[in-house]
């Protein structure tokens, strides 16, 4: 316990505040001269007749933005960072590892690391292209190559018919829950059944995001499944 | 120090100075801890904390620069009141005034904007830091459910903050984003399994229409103003209380 070993302690005042103060000081003097360098963007004023083309979202957003490309509004935009934001708040609840805590470990932590880690990446490689790499249309343009260049019409997208659709997510959730606890049998038996089940449905739904984006550009696939209320 | 002058010495003797400093300034251990528990400032410190805790390489000082930028927001975001009308008609008037003829006016909203951004930036590395360290382990793990809460509010914060100017970035950075929540499953116009109208759903609520107009910028402006931050700084208590309870993480 953090509050019972008094070795090797030191007095908040001065050092600390000290510490702080100096954060501070400096924090202000690079947000002045950022703030003097460079300005922040003001377009024409607002013209709901007229649109931006691109719209980009803010850069922390530009990423859910992104994703409209491979999924339908109520996916990109709702369902994902709700289920995000969700996983995010019952981590400490899921993660039954008393191991590796005050310390930078791997070693102690492979499982919640590594899936941690792969989600924060993803996070951040779809606010690379987004905002890097989009253009008119959201078409994707390299850095060097000039928006003026009109990009030709979406390739011929194509869904496999529903049955197809749903062998297809059954099978991966189905393995995707089964395959993990016969591998590697001491996570299962770490978490238990309901705590398993709970962490392998948001990794699954996690690694279905890129799986449904290679799905899109090596395939042509549109959605996995279609159904006369929803889309996948 | 010595050659203290007697007015000096007077003033330090007198019951006005005595009134408000309530201890000496000498460096002595008893002044040292008096220092942060006669404070209601500092007293957000514990007196001691151990050595590990001052390293940056194990704590990256996220947290704590995150809370700064808080108050920067919220110094620069008063300014900015003072030159700022929530209308469609008056908003990007008033930034062109910021622009041109408000002495200082572009660095005031420049500062405003950039420290907004870097704000989520360091929330995130914040909740790296503090994941890959494990911090968010027993018995702290409710404190990580108010840092994730934390974040969605600097979240909501920026997105409301970003329609003010009421430019074509910002009228068209809304659109998008508004009609995502337009369909929401159920409750928006355009979700999948829609219940409700264009002019009932969530995404009427949020705008206080079916166009983002004049009530969809006072609903921002008073979101942005009052109620986020409000909240934001509810929740930061809470925050902060709890690390101070718990203390900073470290190995068993």
């Amino acid at each position: 316990m953090a509050y019972q070993d008094h070795s090797k302690k030191r007095y908040t005042w001065p050092d600390l505040v000290v510490i702080e103060f100096l954060t501070a000081v400096a924090l202000t003097i690079i947000l002045l001269v950022w703030a003097l360098l460079v300005n922040a963007p003001l377009l024409e004023v607002a013209n709901p007749g007229m649109s931006e083309n691109p719209s980009k979202a803010p850069w922390y957003f530009v990423g859910l933005q992104e994703l409209l490309v491979y999924f339908d509004p109520w996916i990109a935009g709702v369902m994902i960072p709700f289920i995000i934001i969700v996983s995010l708040v019952m981590i400490p609840y899921l993660d039954n590892n008393p191991r590796g805590i005050g310390h930078y470990t791997y070693s102690q932590r492979r499982f919640a690391v590594t899936h941690f880690i792969i989600g924060f990446s993803m996070w951040w490689i779809l606010i690379g292209i987004g905002y890097f790499l989009r253009g008119p249309n959201w078409q994707f343009y390299w850095p060097w190559e000039s928006w003026g260049a009109v990009k030709g019409v979406e390739e011929h997208l194509w869904s496999p018919p529903p049955w197809a659709g749903v062998t297809g997510l059954i099978a991966y959730l189905t393995l995707g829950m089964i395959l993990p606890a016969i591998i590697q049998r001491g996570l299962y038996r770490r978490f238990g059944t309901f705590r398993y089940i709970i962490v392998m449905s948001i990794l699954l739904m996690m690694y279905l995001v890129p799986i449904k984006i290679l799905l899109r550009l090596l395939f042509h696939i549109r959605y996995i499944l279609v159904t006369r209320w929803f889309n996948i | 120090m010595e050659n203290k002058s007697a007015l000096w010495r007077w003033i330090k003797g007198s019951r006005v100075y005595k009134s408000i400093f309530r201890h000496g300034y000498e460096d002595t251990k008893k002044n040292r801890i008096l220092q942060i528990r006669s404070n209601v400032f500092l007293h957000i410190h514990p007196v001691k904390i151990p050595d590990h805790a001052y390293r940056i390489r194990f704590t990256w000082c996220m947290g704590g620069i995150t809370f700064f930028l808080f108050l920067v927001e919220v110094m620069t975001g008063a300014f900015l009141m003072f030159y700022y009308t929530p209308t469609p008609e008056q908003a990007y008037r008033d930034m062109l005034y910021l622009r041109y003829d408000v002495p200082f006016g572009m660095i005031l909203r420049n500062m405003h904007r950039w420290a907004a951004h870097l704000m989520i930036f360091t929330i995130i590395l914040h909740m790296l830091r503090v994941f890959l360290t494990g911090s968010y382990k027993p018995p702290r793990e409710f404190n990580w459910v108010i840092g994730v809460t934390l974040l969605v509010i600097t979240l909501l914060l920026s997105f409301t903050g970003y329609l003010l100017p009421w430019d074509q970035l910002s009228y068209w950075a809304i659109t998008v984003a508004t009609n995502m929540i337009g369909a929401m499953p159920f409750i928006g116009h355009e979700g999948p399994l829609s219940l409700l109208d264009r002019y009932h759903d969530i995404r009427f609520l949020i705008l206080g229409g079916s166009e983002i107009g004049s009530n969809a910028l006072l609903r921002f402006y008073v979101m942005h103003i009052i109620v986020l931050p409000v909240t934001g700084m509810i929740f930061m208590a809470v925050h902060f209380w709890r690390v101070r309870k718990d203390g900073i993480s470290r190995p068993l």
